[in-house]
């Protein structure tokens, strides 16, 4: 088989068209959306919200409307009120997540039970299916993904000053609550976005996975941002690639070649690497020069 | 003169600058079931050099807290540059503990400083050239102008607060609500902190530091007020330091002041005296990483 065969063969089905640019679009939201997320250290927060999706797909089926509106009530509601539970406290904000998180699971799960006929439907939102993706849900994705992604654009320099230094940039006027939720609103948007093509049980990777490899490569936001992005990309492309001449799983295949990625940035940075520190003990990272 | 809090209130006249920046009455504050202010009266004149001293739990940081917004007092009233706290807040400069900072973030000392700008630029902008020469006038203000472009988690300790007070000036404040700005900094740096914070003071703005470093208080800061979930006494720094009765009673005998051969004095700080009890601040010791 040629090198031309070999990219254009698959491109020959419809499925694996737009299986592909939906992964290219959910992986690019997911990791400038993840770039904030791990800088504010939201990953938990994003899987609970993922996984609270779940009941609002099952009450969506139950009630006969579109299951993209009940799971997107459902994220961005989740969102909201782990944010309201952060300023009330009493908790730990990380019990108050881990509470919320299985209790809305469990009632997805009990929902669902109560369906007696297979539904395909809810099951590709739980493991994702991309090649499973229609045109309109396309549409929906790209709307939605553009939405994000001006919003971020947007409010970038409040969004990095309120994110680095809450404090400073609260006391100096910044309505840094309201960029919070905000936040916390577009991740909601952003994970009902992904999960039918990577599933709520995977959406997390994507969105942690790229930005915390490009951590570990560059010292500047915007770099980081790039390079997130870039990841997202590569393993989108060759994770769909893979699934397709193996004939595994789509969505576990991209979420495997990004963990991949992270890996060999997790050995080989030249900054944090672990090679890097074997040579630099015990402040190699600290006193490398900046990129 | 010294005024203590069972002296006379009246004679708080301010030497300089008739309009107070900070005006505290009553105030009390806390986290939880912990009260960290009780009851707080504080005038800060404008073009003041104050800080604030006292040992760890004592309210320090709440204090600078509750007057930059970010803390709501439980009682009492407070005026910030004439209005309630937060609405001046883009004439407010706040610098959080050297503690309170993630340093793995991936900025760059310039972006940092530009931060300073972001309140003004506002939304939907990008920095213009005022604003870029207000970060480059404030990099070489604190001398760090050759490190624009290095990440802040390759910086020392030192060279992290002088990034940070060029941020403070970047943003061109009436207020400077600064958070342990020298602490665990080698004395070049303190010296030179201390000297654009004198000169920002002498301009007229005014400059509340929290410290634990008593010689330094005495030496570099013309009036201090002693704090320890109330206000123990208000008045020139160096009086307030070489006070023994007033150290021991805002340190709860954890200090000693010895007279030095200079005719000055030898105080030793016990500043790392942990306070479990009023455990609304945390400290850190240096932890040697950078």
């Amino acid at each position: 088989m040629s090198l031309v065969d070999f990219v254009t063969g698959p491109m020959a089905y419809g499925f694996m068209q737009r299986g592909l640019v939906a992964a290219i679009l959910v992986g690019v939201v997911c990791a400038v959306m993840g770039t904030f997320v791990v800088l504010k250290g939201l990953a938990f927060i994003g899987d609970a919200v993922s996984h609270a999706a779940f009941p609002g797909l099952v009450i969506a089926y139950l009630l006969g409307i579109p299951l993209y509106v009940g799971a997107a009530a459902a994220a961005v509601l989740t969102a909201l009120a782990i944010g309201a539970v952060s300023r009330r406290g009493g908790l730990r904000f990380d019990t108050a997540v881990g509470v919320l998180f299985a209790g809305t699971f469990a009632l997805g799960i009990l929902l669902f039970s109560t369906i007696r006929n297979y539904v395909a439907d809810l099951f590709s939102y739980l493991l994702g299916n991309v090649l499973g993706i229609a045109t309109e849900d396309l549409v929906q994705i790209a709307l939605l993904g553009v939405i994000v992604l001006a919003v971020l654009y947007v409010l970038r320099k409040e969004l990095l000053y309120s994110t680095f230094d809450p404090a400073g940039a609260a006391a100096s006027g910044l309505p840094v609550n309201r960029l919070e939720y905000l936040l916390l609103g577009l991740l909601g948007v952003t994970i009902v976005v992904s999960i039918q093509a990577v599933g709520i049980i995977m959406v997390v990777a994507m969105l942690v996975t790229p930005a915390a490899t490009a951590q570990l490569l560059v010292v500047r936001f915007g770099r980081m941002l790039s390079l997130a992005v870039w990841v997202a990309v590569v393993s989108a492309v060759s994770g769909l690639y893979l699934s397709y001449y193996l004939n595994v799983a789509s969505g576990a295949s991209i979420v495997l070649v990004e963990t991949a990625l992270f890996g060999a940035a997790l050995v080989f940075s030249p900054r944090r690497g672990l090679l890097a520190r074997r040579h630099h003990e015990p402040t190699g990272a600290a006193v490398a020069p900046g990129a | 003169m010294i005024e203590t809090e069972a002296g006379t209130k009246a004679s708080s006249a301010p030497a300089r600058g008739a309009v107070p920046a900070i005006r505290l009455r009553g105030v009390s504050a806390g986290y939880g079931d912990l009260l960290a202010l009780d009851r707080i009266d504080l005038d800060v004149p404008t073009g003041s050099l104050l800080a604030v001293i006292g040992p760890n739990g004592a309210g320090k940081s709440t204090l600078l807290k509750v007057i930059a917004g970010l803390l709501e007092a439980r009682t009492g009233t407070i005026e910030v540059l004439g209005a309630r706290p937060g609405i001046a807040a883009r004439r407010v400069a706040y610098v959080p503990q050297a503690e309170a900072v993630d340093w793995e973030f991936p900025v760059t000392v310039g972006e940092v400083v530009m931060m300073g700008r972001v309140p003004r630029i506002g939304i939907l902008r990008g920095p213009g050239t005022a604003d870029r020469a207000a970060v480059d006038h404030a990099l070489a203000t604190v001398g760090m102008a050759a490190a624009v472009e290095r990440q802040i988690g390759a910086l020392s300790g030192g060279q992290r607060r002088r990034v940070f007070l060029a941020r403070a000036l970047a943003s061109e404040p009436d207020l400077y609500l600064l958070d342990e700005p020298v602490t665990g900094v080698d004395a070049t740096t303190q010296e030179d902190l201390m000297d654009v914070l004198e000169a920002e003071a002498k301009a007229g703005r005014t400059v509340v530091a929290t410290t634990h470093d008593l010689a330094c208080a005495a030496h570099r800061f013309q009036e201090a007020a002693l704090v320890n979930r109330r206000i123990v006494a208000t008045g020139p720094a160096k009086d307030l330091v070489l006070d023994q009765r007033l150290l021991a009673e805002t340190y709860g005998g954890h200090v000693v002041v010895l007279p030095d051969l200079a005719g000055g004095a030898l105080i030793l700080d016990d500043a790392h005296h942990h306070d479990e009890a009023a455990g609304g601040e945390r400290h850190y010791h240096e932890d040697g990483r950078s």
